[in-house]
């Protein structure tokens, strides 16, 4: 640090006495993970993301800064027919895409991009489908992509057309996530020609606010500004992404002042950050859901009644307090509170061990003993499974009941938790993709995700409940939307196939002179808004 | 240990033997701390129970990373602080201590005997056995020892008994290939011949006649491995591979404390004193034991 | 001499192949699949799991996913990472420099410091110096490196703020890899002050890495010069009245210098075992932190080529060493 300043004051002693222009401004975040690469589509982690898709690539509708509403990006605006089948987008005019060494655009951004960067990951015959060999596109798959898209039509040079299967609500959320970035057709051709395909993902070219400059594995990646940029021009010169994937040694950096922010910090750490005088933090709900699913098809608990009991003899606080060092929150619905829809009027189970053990009793509940399942891997949602899954053993001892923790390696586990006839409750969790309540609800608790392959550990379905989902998701008013899945929460809760355990905080550190950070309820990094005061 | 000991009745050899070795042994006064500090350690282990002042497991909610008594907010209940969440610091060294020892009895164990097996059946029998069985220990010793042990443990699934048989085979050809040495060595000897004109099984003969005398070279690697492998457990259960939390396994405790290195130095600070402790008291009586029991390997 | 580097050659090649055969099985058998991984908790239906291992080539007998690794191995291909989808050759060539700079760094920190104590050390035996250096040398060996590292990074990163916490090199120095070496690569940048930079970056873990093999060094060139200043020779030589210093420089020294130079070969795999946990205290970007991030993320076309990469590299080293040995000593070329 004392290098680096010594040489920002010789450069501006240089700059006073030469009228150069003022130095360049750099921000550096120190962040946590490295990328898996710089095309969005084949990936996704989160670290990826934030190191691609954000700064370096627009989409064609975006999430609007510090929300999960879906705003115009590189689509200026959206017409949806009336049977929700056909969206068309127009789309804006004069976007510059970034140039390099080896590429400088001939033309501005338009239908032909759009349509290359979904085609390639449609047609497993597109010549970009298997740039690299063995790519697989995880995202476009996961959100139904294939299902729903039945053809892109250009209309013109900037207007494209999606035409749908089936009328689907959350569309244009999914299009505002990562893997959905427009990519450069004109450059797609120059790497073809050049026989370096691999380029697209190790050299990227975008029209987000940062150009790609150079990375070097696991070490640091680096971006500029880019001066052309369609949107208010980045606050900074320079964004650099020194890549420390220890939270104390990122800690420790931002206190040297070796980085201006860093993401997930111990929540050991927490309190003392709290208490820097050259530090601020914010904070905010993540977009996550930690729970434990009993299996809702096994006796005793298929009967609502000794779910509801079994809830009230968890304390949940308690699991807070322990496991994330009150880094979080109780949770009581299966939707996070920064979610739209989130029914906030639903009352939690109280936490009363003589009334759940009179319950249990009531429903002649005797000597039972299940098993908790305790995943072996940290989680945004769950710090550690394997404490809180020692606290409600003692919580469930108290009502009488005996558990057994069990646990298996990461992928056994999530594979093992969902076949049929599981015995036990599993702890797990969600951590949203794009802020719409059918991508936590549809997807964890619908009749239809209960199936293998899905990912309903409760495997239950409730028909009612199921209803009012696909309802809600062939509607595209959101008023009338928030309406059903509030009523779906009711049931949720009344019904009680899982145990709602907690939302994790999200913290985010950074210097005293960062303005214009905006967290993100999607857990996003994106950095075209901050500025650093001297 | 020359051919002409034979001569001399079994019980005055041993004598004899044992009157060498506490001669060398007691003359080099490393060995001598470092035998006591290493009967400390086993007194503590055994009696952790009686001796820690507290259940190394037990969380005191109230008295989350307390200072050792000495600092300023320290408290003579906690004689050493807490950690991170409340439990004591000398109760959890002090059952550390356990695994340590534990740790290192089992590594050596496992793997002296299955190497002492694996080297008597090469050097004694040679040939395409010999072959196969030295290509195979040739093939374990080209991975670095962490490196494999790591990818043992991640296929057998992280814990404290797997971290051992990972460790346990990692060291397992270093004996194997002593043993094979030794028995080649010993082989054509006059006493092995007259053993086996008298009539002596095979089995006999390797281990009632050849390996009582290639011992000296497998006790001193036996020490060596001992301390090795109560750094290695460490440094597996650093990494997250090795004896799982809440167990205070010191590797383990280290892993724990590193997001306090900056805030609670205690923490992080004495289980690496701990290990360092033990694994050189260990390492200076493997030295006084090579010196004693080996005088055409002694150093000083 | 050909001969013997054929034959020493020859008796590598079913090593090699065993050395395959673990680091492929091994990563085989590893529990966890790397598709349901990959999909994580939104679970993956039995279509689409199938699809994509067949397209992984994990659908195959395993036999035949072997014989594929070994082709391919002759090509030199080791496949692709499942997580980057980047070829492995290409990650590690890019990782390697990293990790061979500290080892070097390392090494060198261990040899100049370690042979000059060793022998002063046997020169002066029973002295006070040879005492404490000794002492040190057993502590340093006995040394839980992570703790180690540890206790250095509070020590001088944190209380002194003299050195850096993590890194290879301040941030404010951008200059393209020529070599891979941050030291010379800052040289050739001639960007002032990128080289102190580079070398305060690189101090810490390199003492850190150096610490076993400085004392195993230390300690061995001790002993061997011990050994052979009680020769005969050496004992004529000064017997005959040829001053101390003259014994010592030539007849001893040189003659010691074979078993420590073999020590010093056989360091390698202690320094990449080493490497693993430096790499990992210190942030390092280089193979060992590559390959414990893989082996959690069952990134299995990484962790067994890496694993065949590092076991090729000690026997290759190894084998030079042998042959370094053959070459100064021809009684073991003709055993």
């Amino acid at each position: 640090m004392k290098m680096l300043s010594r040489i920002l004051i010789a450069a501006s002693a240089l700059a006073m006495t030469t009228a150069m222009p003022a130095l360049a401004k750099t921000f550096v975040y120190c962040s946590e993970a490295s990328p898996e690469g710089f095309d969005p589509a084949p990936y996704t982690a989160g670290g990826t993301f934030d190191a691609s898709a954000h700064p370096i690539y627009n989409r064609l509708v975006e999430f609007k800064k510090g929300t999960t509403e879906v705003e115009p990006a590189l689509a200026e605006s959206w017409e949806v027919s009336p049977d929700g089948l056909e969206y068309t987008f127009k789309l804006r005019q004069g976007v510059k895409f970034h140039s390099n060494e080896k590429f400088t655009p001939s033309r501005d951004f338009n239908a032909d991009d759009v349509i290359f960067s979904y085609q390639r990951q449609a047609s497993a015959d597109h010549p970009w489908n298997q740039y690299i060999a063995g790519i697989t596109y995880e995202y476009y798959n996961s959100m139904e992509m294939p299902s729903l898209i039945k053809d892109i039509v250009k209309v013109d040079d900037y207007t494209v057309k999606f035409v749908l299967t089936r009328p689907e609500a959350p569309f244009l959320a999914n299009i505002a996530m990562p893997f959905a970035s427009i990519v450069s057709a004109e450059y797609a051709d120059m790497l073809d020609k050049a026989g370096t395909k691999e380029d697209l993902n190790n050299a990227p070219i975008g029209t987000g606010p940062f150009k790609f400059v150079a990375y070097q594995k696991d070490a640091v990646i680096r971006y500029a500004k880019n001066a052309d940029y369609w949107g208010p021009a980045p606050k900074i010169d320079d964004l650099v992404f020194a890549i420390t994937p220890d939270a104390a040694v990122r800690l420790q950096k931002l206190k040297a002042g070796e980085c201006q922010l860093m993401p997930y910090p111990a929540p050991a750490d927490i309190a003392a950050i709290k208490e820097d005088p050259n530090l601020k933090m914010d904070e905010q709900a993540g977009l996550n859901v930690g729970y434990l699913a009993y299996n809702t098809t096994q006796a005793p608990f298929d009967n609502p009644k000794v779910r509801k009991a079994l809830n009230m003899a968890l304390n949940k606080q308690a699991i807070i307090d322990a496991v994330f060092q009150g880094a979080g929150q109780v949770a009581k619905n299966p939707i996070p509170p920064t979610m739209w829809s989130y029914n906030d009027a639903i009352a939690d189970d109280v936490y009363d061990p003589v009334a759940a053990k009179a319950a249990l009793e009531a429903e002649g509940v005797k000597d039972l003993s299940m098993k908790i399942w305790a995943m072996p891997v940290q989680r945004p949602y769950m710090p550690n499974a394997k404490r809180a899954a020692e606290l409600m053993q003692e919580d469930f001892a108290k009502v009488g009941v005996k558990v057994e923790i069990v646990s298996y390696e990461w992928g056994e586990y999530l594979d093992k938790s969902m076949e049929p006839g599981r015995d036990g409750a599993v702890i797990l969790g969600w951590t949203g993709d794009n802020g719409d309540p059918d991508n936590f609800m549809g997807v964890l608790l619908s009749c239809a995700s209960a199936q293998p392959g899905g990912a309903n550990r409760a495997f239950w379905c409730n028909q009612e409940f199921s209803d009012i989902l696909s309802k809600a998701k062939q509607t595209s008013d959101v008023a009338e939307r928030t309406k059903l899945y509030e009523q779906a929460q009711v049931i949720f809760k009344d019904q009680a196939p899982w145990a709602t355990l907690d939302h994790s905080t999200q913290y985010v550190p950074m210097a005293k002179n960062v303005t214009g950070f905006v967290m993100s309820p999607l857990g996003d990094f994106t950095f075209d808004t901050v500025d650093v005061t001297e | 240990m020359s051919d002409t000991t034979i001569k001399l009745s079994d019980a005055a050899i041993r004598k004899q033997m044992l009157a060498d070795f506490l001669f060398y042994f007691r003359q080099n006064r490393g060995a001598v701390v470092g035998m006591w500090v290493f009967l400390g350690l086993v007194i503590l282990a055994i009696f952790a129970q009686v001796i820690a002042p507290h259940d190394p497991t037990q969380q005191y909610r109230d008295a989350l990373l307390v200072p050792p008594f000495w600092q300023e907010g320290g408290s003579t209940s906690f004689l050493l602080g807490t950690d991170a969440v409340g439990r004591d610091m000398l109760s959890r060294l002090i059952y550390g201590a356990q695994y340590s020892l534990f740790i290192g009895i089992v590594v050596v164990a496992i793997a002296l005997i299955g190497g002492i097996f694996v080297g008597l059946l090469a050097g004694f029998f040679g040939g395409w056995v010999d072959s196969v069985i030295m290509r195979v220990m040739d093939v374990i010793l080209a991975f670095p020892s962490l490196l494999l042990a790591l990818v043992l443990v991640a296929v057998l699934g992280p814990g404290l008994t797997n971290a051992m048989i990972a460790i346990a085979i990692v060291y397992q050809p270093h004996f194997a290939r002593l043993t094979r040495a030794a028995v080649m060595g010993e082989k054509e000897r006059e006493y092995v011949t007259a053993a086996r004109v008298a009539g002596a099984g095979t089995m006999r003969l390797m281990f009632k006649t050849i390996l009582p005398n290639c011992l000296a070279p497998l006790i001193v690697q036996a020490t060596l491995s001992f301390s090795s492998a109560v750094l290695d457990s460490a440094a597996l259960g650093f990494l997250g591979m090795g004896a799982q939390p809440p167990a205070s396994e010191w590797g383990t405790m280290l892993a724990e404390a590193r997001e306090f290195i900056l805030r609670a130095w205690w923490v992080v600070t004495l289980p690496g004193l701990a290990i360092l402790i033990s694994v050189l008291a260990i390492n200076l009586m493997g030295d006084g034991l090579r010196d004693a029991l080996d005088p055409k390997l002694k150093r000083s | 001499m050909i001969r013997f580097i054929l034959s020493k050659l020859l008796y590598l090649v079913p090593t090699f192949l065993g050395i395959t055969l673990i680091a492929f099985s091994f990563v085989r058998i590893l529990p966890g699949d790397p598709v349901l991984l990959m999909a994580g908790e939104r679970g993956i239906s039995p279509e689409r799991h199938a699809e994509l291992s067949a397209q992984l080539g994990f659908d195959r007998p395993l036999w035949v996913q072997y014989f594929d690794f070994l082709g391919r191995l002759f090509h030199g291909d080791l496949g692709n990472s499942l997580v980057t989808k980047k070829p492995v050759m290409a990650e590690f060539l890019t990782l390697f420099p990293a990790t061979v700079e500290l080892g070097l760094v390392a090494i060198l920190i261990a040899t100049l410091i370690g042979v000059p104590v060793g022998v002063l050390a046997a020169i002066k035996r029973g002295s006070w110096f040879d005492q404490v250096s000794m002492t040190a040398a057993l502590v340093g060996f006995s040394m839980p490196i992570f703790w180690w590292g540890l206790l250095l990074i509070i020590f001088f990163s944190g209380i002194l703020g003299w050195t850096p916490v993590s890194g290879r090199i301040s941030l404010v120095y951008f200059f393209p890899d020529v070599t891979g070496f941050m030291l010379i690569d800052s040289l050739i940048s001639g960007q002032k002050g990128a080289f102190g930079s580079a070398l305060s970056h690189l101090i810490l873990p390199s003492v850190v890495l150096a610490t076993i093999p400085l004392a195993v060094i230390a300690r061995q060139t001790r002993s061997a010069m011990l050994e052979v200043m009680g020769e005969d020779y050496v004992r004529t030589a000064r017997a005959k009245g040829m001053p101390p210093s003259r014994v010592i420089g030539v007849h001893a020294l040189r003659n010691a210098m074979i078993p420590v130079i073999t020590t010093i070969g056989l360091q390698i795999g202690v320094l990449m075992a080493g490497a693993i946990l430096t790499e990992t205290i210190f942030s390092w970007p280089g193979i060992g932190k590559w390959m414990i991030d893989s082996i959690s993320r069952r990134d299995y076309p990484v962790v067994q080529s890496g694993l065949l990469l590092i076991a090729g590299l000690v026997m290759l080293v190894n084998l030079l060493v042998d042959l370094t040995y053959g070459l100064i000593n021809p009684r073991i070329r003709h055993k």
